[in-house]
């Protein structure tokens, strides 16, 4: 079994009125399934509303389904002696860097992940040296937050995640508030996480470019999951992509373009660099 | 506006008063205040000065640093002494007009009530200066741990001071940009009278509730999400540890009531 | 009528402090009625601080501002009225919605310009219909919106003061790829059926190419750039050398032409790419 499984999960959230009579119910996760191998890279695409928060949040017990089963590292969520053990197994970085940082000093709000599940203090400065290294903000450990970039911010965030020692970590729209520096700098640490610490990532985005380079991509829209594949095999779909209202990325635009004109481009065009050298394999033929 | 006041901001500097253990620099406080409404006679004062001259000194602190502090609370200092000044009717009379009067024991009062007021702010101030607000709140956090037992919640008390640390920068400049926001709509926030002010707050307030409440909606998930479950089973990436020099700290402290109130008996001139 | 000229603005934070940040630097600009602007730039680069200028929110350190010919720093110049004819959108909804109802909201900017009850309404309800906001939402209130939707009424309020210059502070921000071109079409049409000036701040290139006519580069302070968006993406090294990308289709088109396709390297959107690329490959007969 994969370190994250999901079987028929179902969350539905209740409005009520002052009562607390149901007025209405809306369905946030319809049936989902997953299945993310330990190590691997995985993407959840889909814009806003669609679901993918929701689900994130699953992984992390910090939801738990009203109907079907979520196994994080082989324990039920549902369970909830395991909520603190799935915890410590599955990190999460939100959207937010600001509402998500604790302390005042950069260093003392990666502690505070490892305080909290009491490692003793000798482990914890050890914890903290090594994950401000990982994410590239050692020389900032004794800064205030406040006067950190976007980018910087929630390097900080990850390396308070990191700080646990976790063998998965969900990034829930970790760029969404970030300029593309920011965003470029964030995407990167996850890469490297991912790379050198063997982290399991999920990473929920609703910005194309950022899913090109993992492994497995799911699309969400209305609490399903609508597509799920390679990103080679999804972004060889661009008329289902337009259906979900999903940018496709420049590259494979022109691609799609140049193919309907009845140019041999093949299918699943991701990066500029391909393109590029699929056109002039044309012109030098 | 109100990131110039200077008064009692962190000073970052490496000196042994900034290396001393929170919880010394909370009893030095109290001592210090303690000493400062006991002292009588010019003994007891020259002591005060003294030990005030060194724990500058020691802090590294630029004086002019300090001084500038002080300006917040000119006004202050100026209407207590004015009223030290005239309200004061005992002693030798050299003037009066009406409920005013001029006496030797009113100087005298002005005199030490300015004195006492300003070694109280450059005291206190001094233990903001070189200790940072976490320390700070680690400090009492420790110190009061004694009334958990009585069922005060003293990690959580501690834990929200820390994050409203945090916060209130973050919340100072979202107040400014609604500010602005608003004003861009025409919203007036200076003239007008008491009525129209208050009521030109409103749609200042409820962006800043709405966006404080959401603030701390995420910051509970987020730190569930990084297994808090209150204080029970922490440890500390910092715990407090007394040194050396933590106890030669308290030792001199006591040392230095000790010959505040031997001043005060042996050389009570003048009154 | 609105004609905004920049003379020679000098904008210092922090001023003489140890903290001290000049922010813009000998700016001059000229924006003409009508004209629908992107200014780029990334965090720091000057951009917001302009946009407060331009309504009066900062005052320069030094140079001065005309607004049809007027200089804004004249003594008794009408701060307020300014305010109603430069009209300004913070980047975050969030930070300026606060009535009960949406409708209510969008009252608030009218009401301070001391209009009447039954005009303040007309206003609200023209501008709420100009930013396609849905009529059933119109009393709802404000705060339980998608992210879009409080776009729109926050556009709405703003709008609503009829000012003849709409600055837009990062409207997509947060907002996904659909929510984004929603809004980014709904300004464009407000620029074309209003007739108003519009200065669109933004960090990407890419996401305003396709709809502004002048483009202004803001980096450390200063004008970069200021020209067609074709000109300015043809410097597209220099951008990527200061941390801001040309769209990616420049690249292609620049790439292409470097390996000796003759393409005409001014595309921007895709569509042209794919049509510059068709007619070199049609010269070359190979398809």
């Amino acid at each position: 079994m994969g370190i994250i499984k999901a079987k028929n999960v179902v969350h539905e959230f209740f409005r009520r009125d002052e009562e607390g009579n149901v007025e209405s119910i809306t369905t946030a996760l319809d049936h989902v399934n997953l299945d993310v191998k330990a190590g691997q890279f995985i993407a959840i695409l889909g814009h806003n509303g669609s679901g993918k928060s929701t689900l994130a949040k699953h992984i992390n017990a910090l939801l738990t389904p009203t109907e079907g089963v979520i196994w994080v590292d082989g324990m039920d969520v549902l369970d909830e002696d395991n909520t603190i053990p799935i915890r410590k197994t599955a990190g999460m970085v939100f959207q937010n860097p600001d509402n998500q940082i604790i302390a005042s000093v950069v260093e003392e709000d990666v502690g505070f992940g490892p305080e909290n599940i009491g490692v003793p203090t000798e482990e914890i400065w050890t914890r903290v040296n090594q994950s401000l290294e990982a994410v590239d903000m050692v020389k900032y450990r004794k800064h205030s937050p406040n006067k950190l970039s976007g980018g910087q911010k929630q390097r900080v965030a990850i390396a308070g995640v990191v700080a646990m020692e976790p063998k998965c970590i969900v990034f829930d729209e970790p760029t969404a508030m970030l300029d593309p520096n920011g965003r470029k700098e964030v995407i990167a640490t996850a890469h490297d996480l991912n790379k050198k610490k063997g982290v399991t990532i999920i990473l929920i985005t609703h910005y194309m470019e950022e899913v090109v380079d993992a492994d497995y991509v799911y699309v969400m829209e209305k609490g399903k999951i609508v597509m799920d594949g390679t990103p080679r095999d999804i972004f060889s779909r661009v008329d289902e992509l337009k259906e979900h209202r999903l940018d496709v990325p420049q590259a494979t635009l022109v691609a799609d373009e140049l193919r309907s004109a009845g140019v041999p481009i093949p299918q699943g065009i991701l990066t500029r660099k391909e393109l590029v050298d699929a056109i002039m394999s044309v012109a030098n033929a | 506006m109100l990131r110039d006041i200077t008064l009692g901001q962190y000073y970052p500097a490496d000196s042994v008063v900034h290396k001393l253990d929170p919880r010394v620099k909370l009893f030095a406080t109290m001592i210090y205040i303690i000493a400062l409404f006991t002292f009588q006679g010019i003994l007891g004062f020259a002591i005060i000065t003294g030990m005030l001259i060194f724990m500058i000194k020691i802090s590294k602190v630029p004086f002019s640093y300090i001084v500038k502090g002080l300006k917040a609370i000119v006004v202050l200092l100026l209407i207590t002494a004015v009223f030290n000044l005239v309200f004061t009717p005992t002693g030798t009379e050299y003037w009066h007009w009406g409920p005013f009067h001029l006496t030797s024991t009113g100087i005298m009062n002005a005199v030490l009530m300015t004195i006492r007021l300003i070694y109280l702010i450059i005291g206190t101030s001094l233990m903001t200066l070189t200790t940072t607000p976490n320390q700070l709140t680690d400090g009492l956090e420790k110190a009061l741990s004694p009334l958990n037992r009585i069922h005060i919640p003293v990690h959580a008390i501690a834990m929200m001071m820390s994050i409203a640390l945090r916060f209130i920068p973050i919340l100072i400049e979202e107040t400014d940009k609604i500010m602005k926001a608003q004003m861009a709509r025409g919203a007036d926030f200076e003239d007008g009278n008491l009525i129209q002010k208050a009521k030109s707050m409103v749609p200042l307030l409820i962006p800043l509730f709405v966006s404080a409440f959401r603030r701390a909606d995420d910051l509970a998930m987020a730190m569930e999400a990084r297994c808090y479950s209150g204080g029970e089973g922490r440890t500390k990436m910092k715990p407090l540890r007394y040194q050396g020099t933590d106890r030669k700290a308290y030792v001199i402290l006591i040392a230095f009531l000790v010959l505040v109130i031997v001043a005060r008996v042996l050389l009570r001139w003048p009154q | 009528m609105a004609e905004i000229i920049l003379d020679k603005i000098n904008y210092t934070y922090s001023d003489g402090t140890a903290y001290e940040i000049q922010a813009l630097k000998d700016v001059n600009l000229q924006i003409h009625q009508g004209e629908f602007i992107g200014i780029i730039g990334h965090t720091g680069s000057g951009k917001s601080t302009l946009t407060q200028l331009l309504n009066g929110l900062l005052r320069a350190s030094s140079g001065s501002i005309y607004v049809d010919g007027q200089d804004i720093y004249d003594e008794g110049y009408d701060m307020k009225a300014l305010r109603s004819k430069v009209g300004l959108v913070f980047q975050y909804p969030d930070h300026q919605l606060f009535e009960t109802t949406c409708f209510e909201d969008v009252c608030f900017g009218p009401k301070n310009q001391g209009l009447d009850r039954k005009d303040i309404e007309l206003r609200a309800f023209e501008a709420l219909r100009n930013v396609g906001f849905p009529e059933e939402l119109f009393y709802q209130p404000p705060f339980d919106l998608s992210g879009g939707q409080k776009r729109r009424v926050a556009i709405a309020g703003v709008l609503a003061m009829k000012p003849d210059v709409l600055i837009l502070d990062e409207p997509t921000a947060g907002l996904d790829p659909a929510g984004r071109d929603e809004i980014l079409g709904l300004v464009s049409k407000m620029h074309r059926e209003l007739g108003i000036t519009i200065l669109l701040v933004s960090h990407s290139m890419e996401d305003v190419a396709e709809y502004v006519d002048r483009i202004i580069v803001m980096n450390h302070g200063a004008v970069m750039f200021d020209a067609l968006p074709k000109q300015v993406f043809a410097h597209y090294k220099e951008l990527e050398a200061v941390g801001l990308a040309a769209p990616q289709v420049t690249y292609l088109v620049h790439e292409l032409a470097e390996r000796g396709l003759p393409v005409d390297t001014q595309a921007t959107t895709a569509r042209e790419a794919a049509q510059t690329i068709l007619s070199a490959l049609r010269e070359k007969n190979v398809i």
